[in-house]
């Protein structure tokens, strides 16, 4: 109750302050929008579909992009993990990736796939690709071995003992790195989205540039955060949630 | 959480189930709920089968230290172990018994050497030698039952016909109400019952238990040893038992062998001809015991000069038992 009330009296005087600031009008409008404003340009790009559909478009490419990073990135991750060679070799390569912008990307995106949704895929990929990888290696390094050995001592080898063993095991020590590889890709792919006609929220959000309507910025900004927010809330705190049912309150040991 | 052990006799009928094991008749249930001695049965020495269950022979095993140097960790270890027998392996730490336990259940290949079971060389890990661990390797995201079904589920075997093996299973380690519990909220005994169940439910002919029973307190450590006993006469499994503690080794093997510091060798085998069940306090169980430990105290001054030698190090790792 205490925290809620917390949570109230912040986001309240959050609120008033921009209320405060637009009404003394320091700024014109389409520079500093009001609440109201934004209010109101959300209320209207739901109503005319306009955000639903971008939506839409967006969720699906960061879905299809980001599970396919999943999936690589683990058999990347594995690999890396399982052999001393690539460990070695392209261990470091993935890491000194991860300082490249995944936007960086881009250009040649743009050359091998064109102006289409596969080079917003690839650029989706490539952001959180490194993070899925880098996650799952050491996850599998952090794994306890014994598991392992319980398995194969049980009678699990090849693929079983990858999925009904290894993956499991690890899964507490990639859930963060699963859940940074989701945040890139959502990233990626409004950043990708903002530099052509995509459809998608990136673009909207670079439409309400272009009419100079800062209220529709704002609005796409708060629909973006938000739909940030609420997959991590339930996708990845329910994951957490339920690794902790099962592991007990210390997952990670 | 704080379930106790304490809670179940450690003499309790036997359920009835599929698993009676039929290579081993003269068990046919006559141990069931009888008090005083288990009536144990064991090949004569010497006798019938003259294939050991388990064979050791010439067992090396050599591995490559940080600093590059080869360290001999087993060395000509010869060992055989006979069907439905008991037997402790004790050493100080560092002299490679769990290392051989890993051997043995084919986790970890030998450099040089065989090990036989039945005659036949092992390759690789099989179901017919199960491990159990000291502690933590039950898996935790999966619940008692799907944990004890877990190696059934490997095989292959049909679902109803793994339900019926695990409950039969978790009531002979007496956890049939914990089937849906999951592993964290068990009490260390509990958990190395679950371990044992989850080991005989692949029906192994030998179970490997490497210290299983060192992590837990005194008087769950009994009554466990009790239980151990019991399942093993019911079962007829062979036991493979690797311990640092002398008495624990007395009071339930048949035989206890004794192995030296790094490298490890066979420096003696005692075996125990007390009658059953022995406990831990019993005075024959500390003659007994008194014996081997006097030979085990020279091993144990090496060890420890080693580590004061080795200074910062203190146990050389093999790769093998992290």
């Amino acid at each position: 109750m205490k925290r809620a009330a917390r949570y109230i009296i912040f986001y309240a005087a959050l609120f008033g302050l921009w209320t405060l600031l637009a009404e003394l009008k320091i700024w014109p409008p389409y520079l500093y929008p009001t609440p109201w404003g934004v209010g109101e340009e959300l209320y209207n790009g739901f109503h005319d579909h306009t955000y639903w559909i971008a939506i839409r478009v967006s969720m699906q490419r960061v879905l299809i992009g980001y599970s396919i990073s999943v999936v690589l990135g683990m058999i990347l991750g594995l690999g890396v993990a399982s052999s001393k060679f690539l460990e070695e070799t392209m261990g470091g390569l993935l890491v000194s990736l991860q300082s490249l912008p995944s936007i960086c990307w881009w250009p040649l995106a743009l050359l091998w796939f064109g102006l289409s949704q596969n080079a917003i895929l690839f650029v989706v990929i490539m952001g959180s690709l490194l993070s899925v990888t880098l996650a799952m290696e050491d996850g599998r390094k952090q794994m306890p071995k014994i598991f392992g050995q319980a398995g194969r001592n049980l009678g699990a080898k090849g693929f079983k003992l990858f999925w009904c063993v290894l993956l499991p095991a690890s899964l507490p020590f990639i859930v963060s790195g699963l859940k940074q590889g989701w945040a890139f890709a959502w990233r990626s792919l409004i950043t990708a989205e903002m530099l052509y006609m995509s459809l998608g929220l990136g673009q909207v959000l670079m439409m309400g540039r272009d009419f100079s309507n800062m209220s529709a910025v704002i609005a796409v900004m708060i629909l973006i955060i938000a739909i940030g927010y609420i997959v991590d809330g339930i996708v990845f705190k329910g994951m957490e949630r339920y690794l902790q049912n099962k592991w007990g309150l210390t997952p990670a040991t | 959480m704080s379930t106790n052990v304490q809670k179940f006799p450690s003499q309790f009928p036997i359920p009835a189930g599929p698993a009676r094991d039929p290579r081993f008749p003269a068990q046919s249930g006559s141990a069931a709920g009888k008090a005083g001695p288990i009536p144990v049965d064991r090949p004569a020495p010497g006798g019938a089968s003259q294939i050991s269950k388990v064979g050791l022979n010439e067992i090396c095993l050599s591995y490559r230290t940080q600093s590059g140097e080869r360290l001999l960790a087993l060395d000509h270890i010869n060992l055989q172990v006979r069907t439905g027998e008991f037997v402790c392996i004790v050493g100080p730490s560092g002299c490679g018994k769990s290392t051989l336990l890993h051997l043995i259940a084919g986790l970890h290949p030998q450099t040089s050497g065989q090990i036989l079971i039945d005659g036949k060389p092992v390759q690789g890990p099989g179901t017919d030698r199960i491990m159990i661990f000291q502690e933590h390797a039950l898996f935790p995201w999966l619940n008692v039952g799907q944990n004890v079904e877990f190696g059934m589920k490997m095989k292959g075997i049909a679902k109803a016909e793994r339900e019926e093996k695990t409950r039969y299973y978790l009531k002979l380690v007496h956890l049939a109400k914990f089937e849906k519990s999951y592993i964290h909220q068990l009490s260390g005994g509990m958990r190395q019952r679950v371990a044992i169940a989850r080991a005989l439910a692949t029906e192994p002919d030998v179970l490997l238990m490497d210290e299983p029973f060192a992590a837990l307190d005194a008087q769950t450590r009994d009554l466990l040893h009790d239980e151990l006993e019991r399942i093993w006469s019911q079962t007829g499994r062979t036991i493979i038992f690797v311990t640092h503690n002398v008495r624990e080794a007395i009071r339930l093997g048949d035989r206890v062998v004794l192995l030296t510091f790094r490298p490890g060798r066979v420096k003696s085998e005692f075996p125990v001809d007390l009658p059953r069940p022995r406990h831990l306090e019993d005075p024959a169980v500390a003659r007994a015991a008194g014996k081997i430990l006097r030979e085990l105290r020279d091993e144990i001054n090496r060890s420890l000069e080693a580590e004061y030698n080795e200074g910062v190090k203190p146990r050389v790792r093999t790769g093998v038992e992290a």
